[in-house]
């Protein structure tokens, strides 16, 4: 069983390798490949689920050794992967999502030239993530960190031609890449520490080393909160994933809703042992959280783009995730269980906003929506389900997840859990505003929709079974995934053996807190009902409130990053290229310039004149004798 | 007689030479100047051989000669093609060599 | 006695540049295949010696050692330890590539007057092959004045394929373009020279301590280590941090360190791509293999006195060279500067004094050479085609040429040390080395990646990225001799990003051996040192 894990790395990797250097022969099959690949390795991942059922809980954990890869003295990186039920949980995932997206991006990208480079750029990113969630040792966890970082890029940018994806995708890599930081700091503090990348020589030594190395510890933690933060797109780190939409978007409902982002929330619960060791940059992460999942829910509420809300919905749902994770051992499972079933009814939601502007000319503005659930059907009850799912309504997938942070939040105990409990109900609420909002303005209400720029007028149509399975299938998912994960709590007892688990002891009961995220969830959408479904939607955003119009701009965190950063870094580069011009190398020139022109200066003294040098001969020979003389004398 | 008046005679003709060539812009006067120069000093070593009893400074008067006799040869070739090509013998017309 | 493996490898491209040079006028075309030939052979004799290298046998091997003046002590000693034989082995690699991809930048404009006796690719090809053999015999050299010779007498022909061979478009026209090239050539030769001679009174001085303590003068590398360690030889703390500086100037200048680095944009710059990969991927990196074999092993005490002041030079370097790049427009300048950011990286591997710092710098040697010689000759091809290499003239290639536009992504994106290419190995490796002893510098120099991914990501999206710019409509896709020179190239990153040890165990001995001179160990883990 233990060379299947390799397998399931190496199909997607075969995939991109074949497409992206196949050339055009390959234009007619490639996307059959791409998805056949995929397919192969969630077939792969479902043998290996089942391998994994008929075996004790604790004796679960599969290993399976590669080869070296880098060994430099002490320094040693191998190339391995490890099968626990986390890493399980997250290649169903990612292969049953990713199988999916790639069934959808069939008829999504159909009229795209360049098809096949777009499934071998799928195939390559379900590579890397699955050699992220597979690694068994922080190195190789990198460089799938990087590898879908990479994927991402490409994908963001995949319409290249247009200048704001080129520079989305620079600016997801580059956010990216400061989160990376973190990450290579923190593996090298752990090789300072431990002397060593593996999760198996680090983790259970965590607890022992934060008695000695606290500082290192927590550092560590905090490192890895900044990774986690890039990634996953929390504040400070989160202003790429609003820009990531310019992506197709298939790529936004895989990448950027349901696998990728949460990588960060992988690595918090995988590095658990380091952060129940280090309280401190546990409340790091639980503030991240918190403040990410209002900083998205606000901004969420103000777009008008409907990818766009769903990006800013996104941020805040896995602001939740981060918050659980935070936690500590009351969360850790609960946020994996948001995680899923967040893949599947974002996935969905991303895979409805698709259709819907399949449909409507490539539009995004929810503004020109309007009335759509008649001319899309499918759509409209896949999307429906979505929503009810992410709102929470009792039933649903969200409803149980969400609810188990919410109460996972109040059982952290103190002021700290009071905090965190009412700013996940608080996000409940405006989760339930937004949604309703992007709901009502989608597929109810009068039409708004007009010619675009070339005077094609949209005719809204449902979209071909290609898309609209996947749809119906991620659908299931949002209804049903919950509640089987909660019956009997059979997804705590799957995860307890990796992440541990305790219950904490809230200081309010279970059924208060879902009696309060009811009345949030009634309250956010009876606000959205007031405002959008008993008023007209103005095809026209209007000005709106100044924290609308924050939100609106991302709560000005761009402005602030293009007035710091960008311009700061362009005069900081122009102020240098002139330093090294002019101080660097005009210390060089000066030099040259100088020697130029005392050299200038002695060359008087040639002036041709054969008597002149006479003069200087007998002068200098007269000096010769006087001064031999003179040493004779002394 | 005194050895040393043939050395005050070499010296007289020594500074007689050295004054010419400053002094003179003809260079045909110049080079008999430098000629006068180098008989001087053949005079001198001619004059040290005597009175040091040895012949190391005869034998290095026929050096002289020798030197300049080929410094004739190649000098007043040199000044013939000045004079050729600029009509004049004048050393201060011929001041190319200057960067 | 053994067939003289190394001094063959040298004399392969030797003779070749006499051949080429030798190939009469009217027949370019074979003069270039002539070159070829020689590279190739001289490749084939480098693979041998990699093969024939023992990384587990004595730490120099393939010696060879004749007495060449005596009364002066100079010998004619050669050999290879493991970092110096893959060294040699990647000159060899890539300056077959390097005149595949430069095939037609030395072809005569065709107004030139056929009758004049008029052979300007000989010569650019017959330099590259001189300047191959002089790389390859001063990686080869154990002998410091060997060594010397080398170092210096590789600047002659670099002079003139710097200054004699440019970009045959420029912006500022040809007259502007000639006198740029001229500053570019004599700049670098008067900054070289200038390390040079200081380097050349710091050997002298090597041999009068030697000849003063031991009776006979000596360059020889082995002898001195030899005298030094059975305590026979006893430099004194001020004279060996002089000479030391003298060594490391040269180095420094070479190689080149922040603030001697000024030269290097401008020769990169003005050059033709593949020169520019010649200087930075080949000669350069004599300046950080010296730093290795002479500087560490010579003065070992010296060079750790030093090691505060270098590493923070270094680490100026890794930031500065990153941000100077961004702020370039022109594509070769941008490249060059990115080469100042890595050798920064290099330096501070070297300087670190762990097994991982200097085993990454000794890979990252390696890794860099084929990642610059990817990116540049690419960007070469593209500049080729437009006829410009400011940036702003550039736009939506990838439109037109998706794979010049993937090759050119990446070279980038090895240059920006994405793992799975090789860089990435090298870096994470100096990095970690240094952290371990210094923590803060190690953090600062993380830095440099991001700047990297910076400077990478706004050349392709300037470049390749956006509405095809007028000038670029018509522009020709990779054609088989290029894809011929970047493949391979690309491959090898792939294969070396992917499984690096072949080459880090045929490091790891050598950079042993350069720590034990310098005593010194690498930090245990916090958590065992507590024990």
């Amino acid at each position: 069983m233990e060379n299947l894990i390799g397998l399931l790395v190496a199909s997607p990797l075969l995939g991109a390798g074949i497409l992206l250097t196949g050339g055009k022969r390959l234009d007619r099959v490639g996307h059959w490949l791409g998805t056949l690949l995929a397919l192969v390795s969630f077939a792969l991942g479902v043998a290996l689920f089942a391998n994994m059922l008929g075996k004790d809980a604790d004796d679960r954990g599969l290993h399976s050794h590669l080869f070296t890869w880098v060994p430099v003295g002490g320094f040693r990186a191998d190339v391995g992967f490890q099968l626990d039920q986390l890493s399980m949980t997250f290649v169903l995932l990612i292969t049953g999502v990713g199988t999916l997206i790639h069934i959808y991006s069939i008829g999504y990208m159909e009229h795209d030239e360049r098809r096949r480079r777009f499934f071998g750029y799928l195939n390559l990113f379900l590579a890397a993530m699955l050699l992220l969630v597979l690694a068994d040792n922080y190195f190789l966890l990198y460089a799938g960190w990087e590898g879908v970082g990479l994927a991402s890029y490409l994908l963001i940018g995949f319409w290249q031609h247009k200048p704001s994806a080129a520079t989305a995708a620079k600016k997801a890599f580059l956010v990216n890449r400061v989160g990376d930081i973190g990450l290579s700091v923190g593996i090298m503090l752990m090789f300072t520490t431990f002397g060593s990348f593996a999760f198996a020589d680090i983790l259970p030594k965590a607890q022992e080393a934060s008695t000695t190395q606290h500082a290192t510890v927590t550092g560590i933690g905090f490192m890895l909160l900044l990774a986690a933060c890039g990634k996953s797109a929390q504040v400070p780190l989160q202003s790429w994933l609003g820009d990531a939409m310019e992506g197709p978007t298939p790529v936004s409902a895989l990448i950027h809703a349901a696998t990728m982002v949460t990588a960060g929330v992988y690595l918090i619960t995988r590095s658990g042992a380091i952060f129940n060791a280090a309280p401190d940059a546990q409340t790091a992460v639980v503030t991240v959280g918190a403040v990410t999942l209002l900083f998205g829910a606000i901004v969420g509420c103000a777009k008008d783009d409907i990818k766009k809300a769903l990006a800013g919905s996104t941020m805040s749902q896995i602001g939740y995730m981060i918050m659980a994770a935070g936690l500590g051992p009351i969360g850790y499972v609960f946020a994996i269980m948001h995680l899923v079933t967040h893949g599947f009814f974002k996935a969905g939601l991303f895979l409805g906003a698709g259709s819907v502007m399949h449909g409507m000319n490539d539009e995004v503005d929810m503004r020109r929506y309007g009335g759509l659930r008649k001319y899309m059907p499918v759509t409209f009850v896949t999307f429906g389900l979505g929503y009810l799912a992410i709102i929470g309504f009792p039933g649903l997938s969200g409803f149980f997840s969400k609810d188990k942070i919410i109460e996972a939040a109040f059982a952290k105990g103190g002021t700290e859990g009071w905090i965190l409990g009412c700013c996940a109900l608080l996000g409940a609420a405006i989760t339930a505003f937004y949604m309703t909002r992007v709901m009502i303005m989608t597929f109810f209400g009068e039409k708004r929709w007009v010619p675009d720029a070339d005077g094609h007028e949209p005719h809204p149509h449902e979209s071909p079974s290609s898309m609209t399975i996947p749809m119906i299938i991620l659908a299931f998912g949002s209804v049903l995934a919950g509640g089987l994960f909660s019956i009997n709590s059979s997804f705590v007892k799957w995860l307890e053996p990796v992440t541990g688990h305790s219950e904490g002891d809230s200081p309010v009961s279970a059924g208060t807190v879902t009696a309060g995220t009811m009345v949030a969830l009634v309250i956010g959408v009876g606000i959205a009902w007031a405002m959008y479904a008993r008023r007209s939607v103005p095809a026209v955003a209007p000005r709106g409130s100044l924290l609308t119009r924050a939100a609106r701009r991302d709560l000005l965190q761009d402005d602030f990053n293009h007035v710091v950063l960008v311009r700061g870094g362009e005069h900081l580069t122009r102020s240098l290229v002139y330093l090294d011009h002019s101080l660097v190398d005009g210390v060089v020139n000066g030099t040259a310039a100088s020697v130029g022109g005392l050299s200038g200066r002695l060359r008087k003294l040639q002036n041709g004149y054969v008597r002149s040098y006479a003069v200087s001969m007998l002068g200098g020979s007269a000096v010769l004798v006087a001064a031999t003389l003179l040493m004779r004398a002394v | 007689m005194n050895p040393a008046n043939y050395l005050y005679l070499s010296a007289l003709l020594f500074t007689i030479g050295a004054a010419g060539v400053l002094i003179r812009r003809n260079a045909i006067v110049v080079f008999m100047c430098v000629e006068l120069m180098l008989n001087a000093c053949n005079l001198a070593f001619v004059t040290f051989s005597r009175l040091h009893g040895n012949l190391d400074g005869q034998v290095i008067a026929f050096f002289t000669m020798v030197v300049a006799a080929a410094e004739v040869v190649v000098g007043l070739a040199i000044i013939v093609s000045i004079f050729r090509s600029r009509h004049s013998a004048s050393v201060d017309d011929a001041n190319l060599m200057k960067l | 006695m053994s067939f003289p493996l190394l001094t063959v490898t040298a004399a392969v491209p030797a003779v070749g540049a006499v051949v080429t040079a030798a190939v009469p006028a009217a027949k370019r075309s074979a003069a270039k295949y002539t070159a070829l030939l020689f590279s190739v052979a001289t490749l084939v004799l480098a693979i041998v010696a990699l093969v024939r290298f023992d990384p587990d046998g004595d730490r120099y091997q393939l010696t060879e050692s004749h007495a060449w003046i005596k009364d002066f002590g100079l010998r004619y000693d050669l050999g290879v330890d493991g970092i110096g034989v893959t060294l040699v082995a990647l000159t060899a690699l890539l300056i077959p590539f390097v005149m595949l991809a430069g095939w037609h930048d030395a072809d005569p404009l065709e107004d030139v007057n056929p009758n004049r006796r008029w052979r300007p690719t000989q010569g650019f090809f017959a330099l590259i092959l001189l300047v191959e053999a002089m790389v390859v015999l001063s990686f080869e050299a154990t002998d410091v004045f060997l060594f010397y010779i080398f170092f210096e007498a590789m600047l002659i022909p670099m002079y003139f394929l710097i200054g004699g061979f440019g970009d045959r478009a420029h912006a500022a026209g040809e007259e502007e373009a000639a006198r740029q090239r001229s500053y570019a050539a004599v700049k670098f030769l008067l900054y070289n020279l200038a390390g040079g001679l200081i380097m050349l009174a710091a050997v002298i001085g090597l041999y009068a301590v030697t000849a003063k303590q031991l009776g006979q003068g000596t360059f020889s590398l082995q002898e001195i280590l030899a005298a030094r360690g059975s305590g026979k030889l006893h430099i004194e703390t001020s004279t060996e941090r002089w000479l030391f500086l003298g060594f490391f100037f040269a180095f420094a200048v070479k190689a080149p360190l922040w603030p001697l680095h000024t030269w290097l944009p401008n020769a990169m710059g003005e050059s033709t791509a593949p020169v520019a990969v010649l200087i930075t991927a080949v000669v350069d990196k004599v300046g950080t293999f010296a730093m290795l074999r002479y500087c560490l092993q010579l003065f070992p005490e010296a060079s750790k006195w030093a090691t505060p002041t270098i590493l923070v030079l270094a680490l100026i370097g890794v930031i500065y060279g990153a941000l100077l790049a961004v702020g370039q427009r022109d594509i070769k300048r941008l490249i060059a500067y990115a080469s100042i950011s890595h050798f920064g990286f290099i330096i501070l591997g070297i300087f670190a004094m762990t097994s991982q710092g200097q085993s990454g710098a000794a890979l990252y040697m390696i890794n860099h050479g084929i990642s610059t010689a990817a990116l540049m000759l690419v960007a070469g091809f593209l500049i080729t085609r437009r006829g410009s290499r400011l940036i702003a003239d550039f736009g939506g290639v990838q439109k037109v040429a998706p794979v010049l536009a993937g090759t050119f992504l990446i070279g980038g994106l090895a240059t920006l040390s994405l793992p799975g290419l090789a860089p990435f190995v090298s870096e994470f490796l100096v990095l970690v080395g240094t952290f371990t002893r210094y923590p803060v510098i190690g953090i600062v120099a993380t830095l440099g990646i991001v700047l990297a991914a910076l400077y990478v990501l706004v050349l392709y999206q300037r470049t390749m990225t956006g509405p095809v710019k007028a000038g670029i409509e018509g522009m020709s896709d990779l054609k088989v001799r290029e894809l011929v020179v970047v493949a391979p190239l690309i491959a090898l990153l792939l294969f070396l990003g992917v499984y690096p040890k072949p080459v880090t165990d045929i490091l790891n001995p050598s950079v042993k051996h350069t720590l034990s001179d310098v005593h010194k160990t690498d930090p245990k883990p916090a958590l065992e040192a507590k024990k």
